[in-house]
């Protein structure tokens, strides 16, 4: 039962993505790693190998992290082919070498996707989906402004609903999963949150437009509808979400063709 | 020697804030484009001050170290947020919040300021909900809360297990806005490497592009650092890797004061030690306290057998023999050293003997395996990606860990420094949680700051400096700031060395946990007096930091943070040796009641240190700031 006790250890080799930065020709290189312990993360062998090559007088491989505990969305690899690698609702953070048996070989590269460029060995640009959220991806509240708290009941399973999709860690899994390099789910997933909610309603419509308009912008691709995305997310947010996001998208492009909204907008100035 | 001037109010503490708010200056709203604000760091605190400073009219530029302001560490907060809302109808109010937050701090926090926080606390939540957090609900469709340690009412409001998360998705959404709006700057991957003085007051910063290397200056009316803690300082801890103190350790060597660094706080429940690669110690919620027992074998002979073969009772439930009213619900500071002398008496639990049980084996009978999966299912799972065990069916073993530091830059009731114009918000201060935090107060902190208090406090400030006053970033104090950080960091490059940075930081943090963690002595503080400075010898003449200035280069990034560690750990010590008693998370050996609780001296330290940095090479100054209680009496905290 205790992990700790497990005496084995393992040896792999990791074959990871080069790339001097953004533009620039990239290639894999093979870094092998021995006796390593079964409980270390996929990150942590990261580290042991880079001080090796620092002590080597090599350049360490640059790599996204942060928080290491699966909730920050800066980790980023591509694992064997797979975002954030083997293994189910995690990020790269939260990949174990137990995973792993000894000898394999480790494929690691960036994110791909046309709309998260590299910017050196395995850290990509995810900036795109900061753009998209700065489009409408909000409710506008000012502070002090806001009323009291309990004078607008949710329906637990609304607000349940809304939570499950309110969980997306912007890591960009998604994106990478789809073979369009599709920001749909990243997009359905913040839609869907605050458009569940009584207090997101004012804005629902022209908060779906603004984000889908900027993220077609932005380079992503279309969804075919092979749902790589929600098997690659860590947070397994559905793809039903999609669906509500394609709903919603309708309607307010309906309501916005037979019911424009006022141009200009000025209120009472 | 610095003037600590508290600023705080006259008058009654329930009337302080009120009347404060009416008397402070305003900023002419045709004024306010004409001034512009720095914020620093993009968690709860300045994501939330950025946007509000923008919403008011005044132009905000936003630095964060991150790639994207989402990322910073209040989002790995996961059990809750306080406020005195009493929605449970369980007699909770402000004045109750209040006393609970200073009582858990051992009574080292500043009365007003607590008392500030609780009162703003019923807004936060009103302003998060407007935004559109989907905190927990009843199936009413009200608002659901749970308890916390150090409470005896259930004021803590959540969202499953990730709350830091939607808060600070919340304040991401409004900055998010406002940038979409034109009316913030954002500086992604941009990080503050020195803050600049013109005529004594905080007029800019330096910044370096973490992609490009391109070093930048940037002038503003005024800067404000939401930067976070410092405890990273131990290497191991419960923050992010990237979380450093580097913005508040060089604000302080221009001349900020720094207060009470040696109140850190360990967390008492957070996944063991496995072994000497170990970058990260991953924290499990306090909020698993309300239904999991903390517990060791009473026979030492038994700390390695299966725990379900130890019967009942042979288990000693340590904390609910020791503090029967609270029992596992004690504060942190106390739950912490429980489990180290447990575990010091040879009765901890796993391979290394550093850990105890906490059990759900009750809360499974009681509410089903279901039921404690609806309430901590995420805690379980990120458990079970770790250890690869099931806390269903097995407890989980848990063991301390560094997780927040009270201790900060010293502010005033406006959050101002002692140097005019410096802002200081959220964990980077050290007003609010004296020795010791309660759980579900960080956030609530946070927040409090940016959306509630900032944005009326610093009109007092701006209010004084002329419209166009602003000096332009060519100046000399800039430049100087500015090839003073070149400087250093070709320093750290051009140094030989044979060992890469992490080489010292996890040495410096092994000697800080060792002789300045749970329990400290005067003596092992005087050995880490004497080893700190010798390890930071070393690093600079042993660092190898490879690669160029030019570049993306986290091993540069990682050089300089650490290279401000070395100089914090010391003063850490420092104050932590100065102050001869035991409160809150600053435990001394030699300050204790016969049970092993924490003896504080009110009379030689009720007060807070706030260090002023002399020069390379020259002891600091201890400024200090009586803590005059009005209103409420310092008392021995009692958690029995
Ligand atoms: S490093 Fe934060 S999610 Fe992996």
């Amino acid at each position: 039962m205790v992990a700790l006790a497990t005496p084995r250890t393992l040896s792999v080799t990791l074959r990871v993505w080069r790339q001097a930065g953004p533009g620039q020709p990239g290639k894999f290189v093979d870094y092998p790693a021995k006796d390593l312990s079964p409980n270390m993360s996929f990150l942590e062998l990261l580290d042991v190998v880079n001080d090796g090559l620092t002590l080597q007088g090599g350049e360490p491989i640059a790599f996204a992290h942060d928080c290491r505990e699966g909730i920050c969305g800066t980790c980023s690899c591509t694992i064997n082919g797979k975002p954030h690698g083997p293994g189910q609702g995690i990020a790269t953070c939260q990949l174990y070498l137990r995973t792993f048996r000894d000898g394999d070989v480790i494929v690691v590269e960036p994110f791909r996707a046309r709309a998260f460029p590299v910017v050196k060995d395995l850290v990509t640009d995810r900036t795109a989906f900061d753009r998209i959220q700065q489009a409408g991806g909000f409710i506008t509240a000012r502070a002090g402004s806001a009323p009291e708290a309990n004078a607008l009941p949710v329906p637990k399973g609304d607000a349940d609903l809304a939570m499950d999709a309110a969980q997306c860690i912007g890591c960009g899994a998604c994106v990478a999963a789809c073979k369009n390099a599709s920001a749909m789910l990243f997009v359905a997933a913040k839609v869907s949150h605050l458009g569940l909610l009584p207090q997101g309603q004012a804005e629902r419509d022209r908060r779906v437009l603004a984000m889908v308009a900027t993220m077609d912008s932005l380079g992503f691709g279309g969804c075919s509808n092979q749902y790589e995305c929600s098997a690659a997310c860590p947070k397994l947010i559905s793809h039903d979400f999609i669906a509500r996001l394609n709903r919603d998208y309708l309607t307010a492009s309906l309501r916005a063709t037979f019911q424009p909204e006022p141009a200009g907008g000025g209120g009472a100035g | 020697m610095a003037t600590l001037d508290s600023h705080v109010p006259p008058g009654p503490l329930a009337d302080k804030w009120r009347r404060h708010k009416a008397d402070i200056r305003l900023v002419n709203p045709a004024n306010k484009r004409k001034y512009e604000i720095i914020v620093v760091g993009a968690g709860l605190a300045g994501a939330s001050a950025a946007s509000s400073l923008a919403d008011l009219g005044y132009k905000v530029k936003c630095f964060v170290f991150h790639d994207s302001p989402r990322r910073a560490h209040s989002i790995a907060a996961q059990g809750g947020i306080n406020a005195a809302k009493n929605y449970q109808n369980d007699g909770d109010s402000v004045h109750r919040l209040f006393y609970d937050t200073l009582k858990g701090g051992d009574y080292r926090s500043r009365e007003a300021n607590v008392h500030r926080l609780a009162e703003v606390s019923v807004n936060i939540i009103d302003q998060c909900v407007a935004q559109g957090v989907p905190f927990a609900r009843e199936y009413g469709g009200l608002l659901a809360n749970r308890s916390f340690g150090g409470a005896q009412v259930s004021r803590t409001f959540y969202a499953r297990g990730q709350t830091g998360q939607q808060l600070l998705l919340g304040a991401y959404s409004a900055l998010s806005r406002t940038i979409g709006a034109g009316l913030v700057e954002l500086h992604p991957q941009a990080e503050m490497l020195d803050l600049v003085i013109v005529d004594g007051q905080a007029k800019g910063i330096i910044v370096r592009d973490l992609v490009t290397g391109k070093i930048s200056r940037h002038a503003a009316d005024a800067v404000v650092l939401a930067t976070g803690g410092y405890g990273n300082v131990f290497n191991l801890s419960t923050y992010a890797r990237g979380s450093n103190a580097t913005a508040i350790w060089r604000a302080y060597k221009r001349g900020a004061c720094l207060a009470n660094p040696c109140y850190t706080q360990i967390h008492p429940t957070c996944i063991p030690v496995s072994g000497d690669y170990q970058s990260k110690l991953t924290l499990m919620s306090e909020s698993l306290r309300n239904d999991g027992r903390i517990w060791v074998p009473r026979k030492k002979e038994d700390r390695l057998r299966p725990p379900a073969s130890i019967a009942e009772g042979d288990r000693d439930y340590y904390l609910e023999r020791m503090y029967p009213s609270f029992g596992n619900l004690c504060p942190r500071d106390i739950a912490s050293r429980a489990a180290k002398r447990v575990c010091d008496e040879g009765r901890g639990v796993g391979e290394t003997g550093l850990g105890v049980y906490l059990d759900f084996a009750d809360a499974v009978r009681r509410l089903g395996e279901g039921g404690v999966r609806e309430r901590y299912g995420n805690l379980f799972d990120i458990y079970h990606e770790i250890t690869a065990e099931s806390a269903y069916t097995a407890p989980m073993r848990i063991f301390p860990a560094v997780h927040y530091t009270m201790g900060g830059l010293w502010v005033d009731y406006n959050l101002m420094s002692n140097i005019p114009g410096l802002f200081v918000l959220g964990e980077a201060n050290f007003s609010d949680h004296g020795a010791n935090r309660l759980g579900a107060s960080a956030l609530m902190q946070g927040l409090a700051d940016g959306y509630f208090v900032l944005p009326y406090t610093i009109g007092g400030y701006l209010a004084t400096q002329p419209p166009g006053s602003r000096p332009g970033a060519d100046g000399a104090e800039f430049m100087a700031a500015e090839a003073s950080v070149t400087a250093m960091t070709a320093r750290l490059l051009a140094n030989k060395g044979r060992q890469p940075v992490s080489h010292f930081h996890k040495r410096l943090g092994k000697i800080l946990w060792e002789l300045c963690g749970m329990a400290r002595t005067r003596a092992g503080l005087e050995q880490a007096l004497r080893q700190i400075p010798a390890l930071r010898e070393e690093f600079w003449a042993d660092v190898l930091v490879p690669g160029s200035a030019a570049t993306f280069n986290q091993s540069l990034e990682q050089a300089g943070r650490v290279a401000d560690f070395l100089e914090l750990g010391e003063l850490l010590c420092r104050d932590a040796l100065t102050r001869e008693e035991s409160c809150g998370g600053h435990f001394r050996e030699e300050h204790q009641y016969p049970d092993g609780e924490c003896k504080r001296d009110d009379e030689h330290f009720g007060h807070v240190a706030a260090w002023e940095y002399q020069g390379e090479g020259k002891p600091p100054l201890r400024n200090v700031e009586p803590l005059n209680y009005e209103f409420i009496k310092m008392s021995v905290r009692n958690y029995k």
